[in-house]
């Protein structure tokens, strides 16, 4: 399957992008925030569909909505716990704009299909550039700071004591998360990002007690799913992201369940 | 020098005067018990010793230095805890993530930060919790990490909040014992909260009583007085000693077991 390019790209933007929602998705799940992961990839929605209105590449329009709206999320720093209504209801009226963005744009539904459920064999050779370099300034940005991010999450009343400002690492670490999601999206789509950032980073933390190990487990069941899917999705010619959110998802699932009291809320 | 100075220092909180006008000195290596009624400004105290708090007037020094956030000779047990108890992350990394955490970089450990780490969880007696996932460990348990955390770094000051609480008396009287061992060894001065005095009559070198905007700083005899307590109240005040026991006697009944009822 490696012989046609649009297989290559494939596999190329998809082992990018699990790379980072492999390693994100673990501390987004480590600091209870999947829910606000979640309206993010939400709220791309509405920016893509906007950008498609006026004519520019829908992966811009995304990411200015979701690093814009990351920042707010942000700002809100340890008060975003908690606040799952207003998240909700951000998320809810991001779809609504978007549906109308794409009401006023009517010639071309199929853009909805991709940008809903992804396309990445639609992906072009410009396009894994992009997602190149967006993988290594956030993976960079989130090498920079993992110490204080890690510290911030685990004891955030002394780190706080220590000097450390809760809210610019929530902030600084939801960007991260917006360009994730606005990643994530490309392969398998706005809906199902929760699947690719969240399913394998879970499933890591109920498998290992080590951060390491926890943060590469994460990126190898990201890696997995995806370009495992890719490859049965060739096989039997269905849409990619049926076969690469079952890969996902599931393995939360069948992970065994270590001490009574797992759970991801507060 | 003492190792916490209050000079004619006012804190407000939500608009409210908590502490006012108070001066006092603790001195390096003294263990002083925190106590008050709720509301009396204890949290805010060791807030504002750390810096997290500035004083509306006067100042606050610690070793001689005015107070200051990210005060590395400050080592400190918040009362608020973050949800960590549900992970299955392992004790030793739980601790070691504190470790120097405001630094920027990848949280890489070396010989030495590996050593401290291990220095401070051999303080709080806890090698055996280290390698167990936190979502196995009791809040007891649990607690003596969060301790072991506040202890990296070879801080000179101790400043405990509340640590007694939702403990049993067993434990209660374990956690007292481990903080004076920790006293002793480490040669580091502890303010110490609780709302009980009698776990920690033996431990403490001087009590430091909040009420009402003021305070109260001496020994037990000295403090836990009749006199004393009632103008910290503001309302009549018995003390009665039994069986080596204090017990803090108001018009309505123990002030203590009143004090459990409503823990913060």
């Amino acid at each position: 399957m490696l012989e046609y390019d649009f297989m290559r790209t494939a596999f190329m933007a998809g082992g990018l992008v699990a790379i980072v929602a492999g390693s994100v998705g673990f501390f987004l799940v480590l600091r209870h925030l999947t829910f606000a992961g979640h309206a993010l990839s939400h709220v791309g929605f509405a920016g893509a569909t906007g950008s498609v209105l006026i004519g520019v590449n829908p992966l811009w329009g995304m990411l200015a909505f979701t690093v814009a709206a990351g920042t707010a999320m942000g700002l809100l720093g340890d008060r975003l716990r908690g606040r799952d209504v207003a998240v909700g209801i951000i998320l809810s009226l991001s779809l609504g704009l978007g549906v109308l963005f794409l009401y006023l744009y009517t010639t071309h539904a199929t853009q909805a299909t991709a940008i809903l459920f992804g396309n990445v064999l639609g992906v072009s050779f410009d396009t894994v550039w992009t997602l190149a370099a967006l993988t290594v300034v956030s993976m960079g940005a989130l090498a920079v700071m993992a110490r204080p991010l890690l510290f911030c999450t685990l004891a955030p009343e002394l780190a706080e004591a220590k000097g450390v400002s809760l809210r610019l690492i929530s902030v600084l670490f939801l960007v991260i998360v917006a360009v994730a999601v606005a990643e994530a999206a490309q392969v398998v789509g706005v809906l199902l990002v929760f699947a690719l950032m969240v399913g394998p980073a879970a499933a890591s933390l109920r498998l290992t007690s080590r951060i390491g190990w926890g943060v590469g487990l994460a990126v190898l069941l990201a890696l997995a799913g995806t370009l495992d899917g890719l490859a049965l999705a060739y096989l039997t010619d269905w849409h990619t992201t049926v076969w690469q959110v079952p890969l996902g998802c599931p393995m939360h699932f069948l992970t065994p369940t270590v001490g009574p009291r797992y759970r991801y809320g507060r | 020098m003492y190792a916490i100075e209050l000079d004619r220092v006012t804190i407000a909180r939500g608009g409210r005067i908590v502490l006012s006008d108070v001066t006092l000195g603790i001195r390096p290596g003294e263990f002083i018990g925190v106590f008050g009624p709720n509301g009396a400004g204890k949290t805010t105290l060791l807030q504002a010793v750390i810096g997290l708090l500035r004083p509306f007037a006067g100042e606050i020094r610690v070793l001689g230095a005015p107070s200051a956030r990210g005060n590395c000779a400050a080592g400190y047990l918040p009362q608020q805890r973050a949800s960590v108890a549900d992970l299955r992350l392992c004790g030793r990394d739980f601790v070691a993530s504190a470790l120097r955490g405001e630094r920027w970089g990848l949280p890489l450990a070396d010989r030495a930060a590996r050593s401290e780490v291990q220095r401070a969880i051999a303080a709080v007696e806890s090698e055996a919790l280290a390698a167990r996932p936190l979502c196995q460990l009791s809040g007891g348990e649990l607690q003596r990490l969060l301790l072991a955390q506040a202890l990296l770094g070879k801080p000179k000051l101790l400043l405990l909040d509340e640590p007694l609480v939702s403990l049993d008396p067993h434990f209660q009287q374990a956690t007292v014992a481990l903080v004076k061992r920790i006293h002793r060894s480490e040669d580091i001065t502890v303010l110490f909260t609780a709302h009980e005095l009698n776990p920690l009559l033996g431990a403490m070198d001087r009590v430091l009583y909040l009420g009402q905007g003021r305070a109260a700083l001496g020994t037990v005899n000295e403090v836990i007085t009749s006199e004393v307590l009632s103008g910290l109240y503001g309302t009549p005040i018995e003390v009665m000693h039994v069986n080596h026991r204090v017990l803090v006697v108001s018009g309505h009944g123990l002030v203590e077991a009143d004090a459990h009822l409503h823990d913060a």
